[in-house]
């Protein structure tokens, strides 16, 4: 059982809450400019590190709130709890983040304002 | 479909190994049972092979068998980075069906079926297959009605699968509670008479044995640390035990799939979690068949054992620890007490969890990849035991003919791409 310290109501046990998966991966404004497979990147396919994993959770049956976890999966040790939005700010949430292979995907480039090729 | 037997190629340990029988065992009494052979042998990796299977679980030792059984390839080895069947192989509760929605699936699955039929003599190794039947309960007047259709399209295919009233679940399953007052009554529920469970362990055992018989090095204790790559092309392996030089490789290691794809720089759709599963001390005989509930999210057998086998869904995170989270097994527990009341005061006696690749899906990846000579069997997610013969049979056709045969084809790694998926979420009956 994970004991997970939800940032609005404190330490819970892992029964309250639903995993949502990988984090970070936006919706592609600029859709129509990518190829089924660079589309296929954000629609199916996912990270799924052995090691530290970014990922989203949601507190369901308690305030109802979305946040991010970096959580090891080998170890299941809860390293950070950060907010939607928002990068983590440990040293392995940072490298998590910008060693994940969907920061160089056409996907993610078209996800940002103007950032469509 | 469903009138074409598989090709099993030379059967029954062509390669002179001595044979397991009754004469055999009676004869070996004589000498207190102390030269009984090895059943493998505990091979060195040799500088080049001309395939090898990463994996030496039940797909990756089937794979290797068919590659020499069927397609006469004996070149070949498997590597294991534990031992062999120590993932999920030793993991699942045994169950094995191929009553399934899609067609894609019941060929697959009805492939398989078929295999399991005959491999105690294919393999000259008792793997236990008992046909025992396994149904799936019904616990509302929906949920009934979409059986009847999914029972319809698995007849189509040419697969047994019948509808039970309350009243004949009761008489074939005595242990039930059928009383309509409880949570989730039971409104019915469908057979598969042909479905039933196997000794996982010695599927692995047998199709080691049988392609070590074949000439086929299975090397334990050997992890991949690396995959070599020149111009597109698979060239080999390194390994903890040294580098291999290979064209071709196959990967059948579940839930470790990302991870090996991750070292040639392929992604593949998958999400590694904890399935768990445990059994009850031994018990007399009370049930002789399998029980599946997909409302209630449990599945039942009693082993020869005598110890009640129950299993669930998976946990809800990714996770490489084979260890998962105390609710899920509250919950299957809850759901088989109410089901069997009789069960309410057994202990458990072990619980355990494997990690299984998930597919968006639920339907395996037997794919060729973007890399010449490597090939990828995963995907299977929690549904892969009865899928070991069948998996392995159209793997190693994969591997050995560069190209997919008609039951493999439709599990392509470019379905993700072209939207062609087989959707069998919910279509299977409880989550395989």
């Amino acid at each position: 059982m994970l004991i997970i310290n939800c940032p609005h109501c404190g330490p819970r046990e892992e029964s309250e809450f639903a995993c949502g998966g990988e984090a970070h991966i936006a919706r592609p404004l600029a859709q129509n400019s990518l190829s089924d497979a660079e589309f296929a990147d954000y629609l199916f396919l996912r990270d799924n590190p052995k090691g530290l994993f970014l990922e989203r959770w949601r507190h369901t049956t308690g305030c109802r709130r979305w946040f991010n976890v970096a959580r090891d999966t080998v170890t299941h040790e809860i390293v950070e709890i950060y907010p939607m939005g928002k990068t983590p700010k440990s040293k392995a949430g940072k490298a998590a983040y910008s060693d994940s292979w969907r920061r160089a995907t056409p996907a993610e480039a078209a996800a940002k304002p103007g950032g469509a090729k | 479909m469903a009138s074409n037997q598989p090709d099993r190629g030379q059967r029954g340990l062509p390669g002179g190994k001595p044979k397991y029988s009754a004469f055999a065992i009676a004869k070996k009494a004589m000498n207190y049972h102390q030269d009984w052979q090895r059943a493998w042998r505990d091979a060195e990796p040799k500088a080049e092979y001309d395939a090898v299977i990463i994996g030496g679980g039940g797909h990756g030792l089937a794979t290797a068998y068919y590659l020499a059984a069927v397609h006469g390839m004996t070149n070949i080895a498997v590597v294991e980075k534990g031992w062999l069947g120590c993932g999920n192989t030793g993991r699942n509760t045994t169950i094995i069906r191929s009553n399934y929605l899609w067609d894609e699936s019941a060929a697959i699955y009805e492939h398989s079926m078929k295999l399991w039929e005959g491999m105690s003599q294919d393999l000259n190794f008792n793997v236990m297959f008992s046909q025992r039947g396994v149904l799936t309960i019904a616990h509302s007047e929906h949920e009934l009605r979409e059986m009847s259709r999914r029972v319809h399209a698995i007849r189509l295919n040419g697969i047994d699968s019948d509808i039970l009233g309350p009243q004949e679940i009761k008489k074939f399953v005595p242990a039930i509670n059928i009383d309509q007052s409880i949570r989730y009554p039971v409104m019915g529920g469908f057979l598969q008479k042909r479905g039933g469970t196997a000794r996982h362990d010695a599927v692995a055992w047998g199709y080691a044995r049988a392609a070590d018989d074949l000439g086929v090095d299975i090397i334990q204790n050997c992890e991949v640390l690396g995959i070599q790559r020149q111009g597109g092309k698979v060239t080999g392996l390194d390994t903890t035990r040294g580098p291999i030089k290979t064209k071709k490789v196959g990967c059948v290691v579940a839930g470790h799939s990302s991870v090996i794809a991750a070292m040639a720089g392929i992604r593949l759709p998958l999400a590694s979690r904890p399935l768990q599963a445990l059994v009850s001390e031994p018990i007399k005989p009370i049930l002789d068949t399998v029980i599946m509930s997909n409302a209630v999210h449990m599945y039942i057998s009693q082993s020869d054992k005598g110890e009640m086998v129950l299993g669930a869904g998976v946990d809800k995170y990714n996770s490489y620890a084979q260890r998962g989270s105390f609710p899920v097994p509250e919950h299957m527990i809850n759901a088989a007490v109410e089901l069997f009341p009789v069960l309410s005061r057994l202990r458990m006696l072990r619980h355990w969890g494997g990690i299984v690749d998930t597919c968006p899906d639920a339907s395996p990846i037997i794919s060729k990849t973007d890399i010449d000579g490597l090939y990828f069997d995963c995907g299977w997610g929690t549904g892969g035991f009865k899928a070991t013969p069948g998996s392995g049979h159209v793997f190693a056709d994969l591997i050995a003919n560069d190209r997919p045969n008609k039951i493999a084809a439709p599990y392509s790694l470019s379905r993700f791409q072209t939207g062609l998926l087989i959707d069998e979420h919910g279509a299977a009956g409880v989550a395989h």
